[in-house]
C-alpha cells in the first residue's frame, strides 16, 4: 500500500538527509570522545604503539606540581573572571538600556571587542600593558599608581590575564543581558511604579529576579570558558613568568604536542571535563533554587 | 526561537521619557569610562601601527597620531605571506560556513520533520557532543586527521568542522516552529522531501540560517587552537596562526606588529558593521537558549 511505501521511504529519506552530518559527528566527535578515554589509560607519544598503564596517569596527576599549579591558577582566574565579567556585563547593559544621546556609539564601543580574535586581543594587550612603553602604566601613573610589570611580573601576570579577557568577553555578556532586559514586559515595571516603587526598588524586586535565568546561563558559560583558557596564555606569557600563568589546557597542550605524553594529556582532559561537569551541575542546581526562590 | 525580540537591541530602548532626551544624563558618567576602556586599546593599536619604530619606543606614549607611516603596512605584506594567510582563512571559513549550512539544514530538517528509524537516539548522541570540551577530543581528532593524511593542509581545518551539533540543534528547533501545512500541501502535490526543504522550508528560514552563518564565520575565522596543532608550513597558515608566528618573530617591531593586527581585525570589523543585526541576534540566541 501507498502508506507503507511512504513510511519506508521516510526511513530512507531521513537517513539520507541526516547521514552526512551524522557521519562527520561520529568520526570527529563521538569516536574521539571514546578514544580519548582509552588513551587516558595508556602511555603513548602519538608515534609508537601505546602501552596499557591502567590508572597510573590519573594517579600521577595529584602529585604533579605543574598540574597542581595549573589547577590553582585556573581556580584563581575563574573566581575573578566570572563575577567580574558577569556583574560588569549586567552594569554595562543596564547603563546601555536607555534613551540618551550617543547611545549607539556607546553600544558599538562595547560590542566591538567581541569580534576581535583572542590572538589579536593578546597582541593588543601585550602592547597596552607593556611595562616600559605601554599606555596603561602611563595612565595609571597619572592617577598616582604603578608602575606595574603586568605580564612580566610573577604577581601581576594572572591578574593582567583577567583584565584582558574581561575586556574581550564583556560585550558578549552585555548583548545577552540587553536582549533579556528588552524582553521584560513594560506592564510589570509600570505596575510596580503605580504601587509606588522607586527605581532601585524596581531594579531589585522586578528586574533582577527576571534576569535570574540569563545570569545563571552566563555564569555557567563563563565558567566553562574560564576553565578552558588557552589562546591568550599561549600568546602573552607562555605560562610564565615561571609557572605563574600555567593553566590546565596550556599544560595539556604542552604534554600532548610538545612533550609527547599523550596518554597523560588525555587524563588531564578528562579530569578537566569532570571538573566542568560537576561545576555546571552544581551551578545549575544552586541557580535553579535561587532563581525559583526569587520569582 | 525565543520570545525576546533581539532585533530591538539595536533600536532605541523606551526606558526614558522623550522630553528628557536631550538633557545631560548621569548615565554618561558610567558609560563614558566604560566606552573609553573598550576603545582606547583599539585606537592606540591603530596609532602605533602608523608610527616609526623610534616613536613606539617613546615615553610618554601618544594617543593621537604623530606620523602616518603607511609603509608599515606594505612592510608587513612584504615580510609575510599575509595575503596568503588571508585567502587561506577566507577559504577555510567559507567552506566551513557552507558545509554547516548545507549539512545542518539537511540533518536539522530530518530531525524536525521526518520520522525515521533511530531518530531519537541519534539526536541525543549528537547533543551529547555539545557538552564535551574540545580539549577532550583534540588528541584523537588529531590522530584521525593524521590518518586521513590531512595534517598541514587546509583540509585539516575544514573537514572536521563541516557539520556541528550546535547547527543541527539550532536549525531543528527553528524548523519545528514553521507551519507544517505548507509542507503537507506540497507533499500531496507530489513534491519530494528535497524540493520541499529547498523551495519551502529554507526560504522561510533566512534569519536562522544567517545566524548560524555568522556564528560559524566568527568562530572559524578566529579559531587558533586547532590550526596551531595541525598546520606547520607558513603557506598553509590561517590569519590567527600567522599572526601568532609573526608576533613570535617580530615581538620588538611593535609598529609592524600593530599594522598586521589592524589588517587581521579589519575584515571582521567590516562584516560586523554590515551584519551587526545578525551578530547580535546570533550571540543573544546562543545566550538565551543556554
Amino acid at each position: 500500500m501507498n502508506v507503507r511505501r511512504a513510511i519506508r521511504s521516510d526511513h530512507v529519506a531521513g537517513w539520507a538527509f541526516a547521514s552526512p552530518a551524522v557521519l562527520l559527528i561520529i568520526v570527529f566527535g563521538l569516536v574521539p570522545i571514546v578514544w580519548s578515554a582509552v588513551l587516558s589509560f595508556q602511555s603513548t607519544n602519538l608515534l609508537k604503539p601505546p602501552v596499557w598503564v591502567g590508572l597510573r596517569n590519573y594517579e600521577a596527576l595529584p602529585n604533579d606540581p605543574f598540574f597542581r599549579k595549573a589547577m590553582l591558577n585556573s581556580l584563581i582566574y575563574t573566581v575573578l573572571f566570572v563575577p567580574l565579567s558577569v556583574a560588569g556585563g549586567l552594569l554595562t547593559a543596564v547603563a546601555l538600556n536607555r534613551r540618551i544621546r550617543g547611545i549607539r556609539i556607546y553600544r558599538t564601543a562595547v560590542f566591538v571587542p567581541v569580534v576581535v580574535s583572542t590572538i589579536a586581543t593578546a597582541i593588543i594587550f601585550l602592547w597596552v600593558l607593556d611595562p616600559n612603553f605601554g599606555i596603561a602604566n602611563f595612565l595609571l601613573e597619572k592617577a598616582g599608581l604603578g608602575p606595574f610589570g603586568f605580564f612580566e611580573s610573577r604577581h601581576g601576570a594572572l591578574y593582567s590575564m583577567v583584565a584582558m579577557t574581561v575586556w574581550g568577553w564583556i560585550g558578549f555578556d552585555v548583548i545577552v543581558y540587553l536582549a533579556a532586559l528588552q524582553g521584560i514586559p513594560h506592564e510589570l515595571v509600570e505596575a510596580a511604579q503605580i504601587d509606588g516603587a522607586g527605581t532601585p526598588g524596581i531594579f531589585r524586586n522586578v528586574t533582577l529576579p527576571l534576569l535570574g535565568p540569563v545570569t545563571l546561563f552566563l555564569v555557567v558559560w563563563s565558567t566553562i570558558n574560564a576553565i578552558q583558557l588557552f589562546d591568550e596564555v599561549y600568546l602573552t606569557t607562555n605560562g610564565g613568568p615561571g609557572t605563574s600563568t600555567y593553566v590546565p589546557v596550556f599544560y595539556l597542550y604542552r604534554m600532548a604536542f610538545l612533550n609527547g605524553v599523550a596518554g597523560y594529556a588525555a587524563a588531564i582532559a578528562y579530569v578537566l571535563f569532570a571538573v566542568i561537569m560537576v561545576l555546571t551541575v552544581v551551578q545549575l542546581l544552586l541557580g535553579r533554587k535561587l532563581v525559583y526562590l526569587s520569582t | 526561537m525565543t520570545e525576546i525580540d533581539v532585533a530591538t537591541i539595536e533600536r532605541e530602548s523606551p526606558a526614558e521619557e522623550p522630553g528628557r532626551r536631550f538633557l545631560f544624563s548621569g548615565w554618561h558618567l558610567v558609560l563614558l569610562p566604560i566606552a573609553l576602556v573598550m576603545v582606547v586599546p583599539l585606537v592606540w593599536m591603530t596609532v602605533t601601527s602608523l608610527q616609526t619604530l623610534d616613536e613606539t619606543r617613546h615615553y610618554p606614549p601618544s594617543l593621537v597620531p604623530t606620523s602616518f607611516e603607511v609603509q608599515n603596512y606594505t612592510d608587513v605584506l612584504r615580510a609575510t605571506p599575509f595575503v596568503r594567510w588571508f585567502v587561506n582563512t577566507l577559504l577555510v571559513t567559507l567552506a566551513t560556513v557552507i558545509g554547516n549550512l548545507v549539512f545542518c539544514s539537511l540533518a536539522g530538517y530530518a530531525f524536525a520533520r521526518i520520522k525515521f528509524f533511530g531518530r531519537g537516539i541519534v539526536f541525543v548522541a549528537i547533543l551529547a557532543t555539545l557538552m564535551i570540551p574540545f580539549q577532550v577530543t583534540v588528541i584523537p581528532t588529531f590522530l584521525i586527521v593524521r590518518q586521513l593524511g590531512m595534517i598541514d593542509t587546509l583540509g585539516a581545518l575544514i573537514v572536521p568542522n563541516l557539520a556541528g551539533a550546535f547547527g543541527i540543534f539550532m536549525l531543528r528547533q527553528f524548523f519545528v516552529t514553521l507551519p507544517i501545512e505548507l509542507e503537507e500541501a506540497a507533499r500531496i502535490d507530489g513534491a519530494s522531501r528535497l524540493s520541499i526543504l529547498f523551495k519551502i522550508v529554507l526560504p522561510l528560514s533566512g534569519p536562522a540560517l544567517a545566524t548560524l552563518a555568522v556564528i560559524t564565520f566568527l568562530y572559524t575565522w578566529n579559531d587558533f587552537f586547532w590550526p596551531l596543532i595541525t598546520i606547520y608550513s607558513p603557506d598553509n597558515m590561517t590569519l590567527q596562526l600567522g599572526l601568532a608566528t609573526f608576533q613570535g618573530a617580530h615581538a620588538t617591531n611593535t609598529n609592524l606588529l600593530m599594522a598586521a593586527n589592524v589588517m587581521s581585525i579589519l575584515p571582521m570589523l567590516l562584516l560586523f558593521f554590515v551584519a551587526q543585526r545578525y551578530f547580535i541576534r546570533g550571540i543573544a540566541t546562543t545566550g538565551l537558549k543556554g
